[in-house]
């Protein structure tokens, strides 16, 4: 049968050390959540018992980035804020990833107007992209098996030449 | 009689030269005055043991941007004591891009005003702390003049590095 029978007859099984971390890794995303603004709420949803995002082990939010995986940006960033972001991101021990979570972070959406990034792809690398004003909490979830598929399929060997992102020394403004 | 009126008999015997203009507008009582009376008019409106306008509701301003006198400061303000809202206006000229804070009779103004620094560029005379409050301290343009674009100025706001 499954994995106790396997281990109750020889004890031990064989397989490849990189697919082991790949699936304990992908199966514990902790994601850091970067609830901006009203995209937060449909976050804040999809942790909740009716669509539970425990199923899919990404249950343990962390508000420290020290901690995390994963980040949610759920909501408006303005050109203020992306510096704040940023400096959050830079935070998170590798290897993470990025979540933009609705249509403001992705591209801007309704907010066309000075004082907000029109897409947080121009100062972070973003996994998945999320649409929708707010996007339901399936979608969410959707994309958190995205990212658990992206996880899943990574090879240790491409985190050896990753180039990293220049760390930002952020002068106060 | 009407509160309007004693708002009006009592403003102009105390301040004979404030150049006040009276109007009424949707339901609310609009007083343009000069400037430099801002100040002692908003203490007066306050103190008054009679009319007490204890709440400073808005500070904003409008930019006209033809006119002579380029923006028009809005004060609105309100009394607990009769229900009732008064809003005064001030015309400001662009080259004297300046008004007398009243942070010095309501608190609340300070950061009334320090936005609508930030958004118009009017420099607000006394003022404890008049820095930006929305947009980054270097930031050099007013967002709200008639002349900023939408989209903003490229380059103006910096993003982290990719
Ligand atoms: S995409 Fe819509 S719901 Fe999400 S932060 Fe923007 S405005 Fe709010």
């Amino acid at each position: 049968m499954g994995l106790e029978a396997k281990l109750s007859g020889d004890g031990f099984f064989v397989t490849q050390l990189e697919a082991i971390i790949n699936w304990a890794r992908k199966n514990s995303v902790y994601p850091m959540p970067m609830g901006i603004s009203c995209c937060a709420i449909e976050m804040m949803a999809a942790a909740d018992p009716r669509y539970d995002i425990a199923r899919f082990g990404s249950e343990v939010m962390r508000f420290s980035p020290r901690q995390c995986d994963l980040m949610i940006v759920a909501g408006t960033v303005t050109y203020k804020m992306s510096h704040v972001v940023r400096k959050i991101y830079d935070q998170m021990p590798d290897p993470k990833w990025v979540i933009a979570m609705g249509a403001c972070t992705s591209t801007g959406g309704m907010y066309r107007s000075y004082s907000v990034v029109q897409g947080i792809d121009q100062f972070l690398p973003v996994d998945v992209y999320v649409a929708g004003c707010p996007p339901r909490p399936d979608n969410l979830l959707n994309a958190l098996i995205h990212i658990q598929n992206k996880i899943g399929n990574t090879r240790a060997k491409e985190f050896q030449n990753k180039k990293r992102l220049e760390l930002n020394v952020i002068q106060n403004n | 009689m009407e509160l309007k009126e004693i708002i009006i008999q009592k403003l102009n015997e105390h301040f004979p030269d404030a150049g006040f203009e009276f109007s009424e507008y949707i339901n609310e009582f609009n007083i343009k005055l000069d400037k430099k009376f801002i100040q002692p008019v908003c203490k007066f409106l306050k103190e008054d043991s009679e009319l007490e306008f204890l709440l400073c509701e808005d500070i904003t301003a409008v930019d006209w941007a033809r006119r002579k006198k380029r923006f028009t400061v809005v004060y609105h303000i309100f009394t607990l004591k009769h229900n009732y809202r008064l809003v005064l206006k001030c015309d400001v000229e662009e080259d004297d891009c300046n008004i007398d804070s009243v942070t010095s009779v309501w608190r609340t103004s300070n950061w009334q005003e320090r936005e609508c620094y930030d958004m118009y560029g009017i420099k607000f005379n006394n003022h404890p702390d008049m820095r930006r409050i929305y947009m980054p301290e270097d930031f050099e343009y007013y967002p709200l003049r008639k002349e900023f674009p939408l989209m903003g100025i490229p380059g103006s706001l910096s993003l982290p590095k990719k």
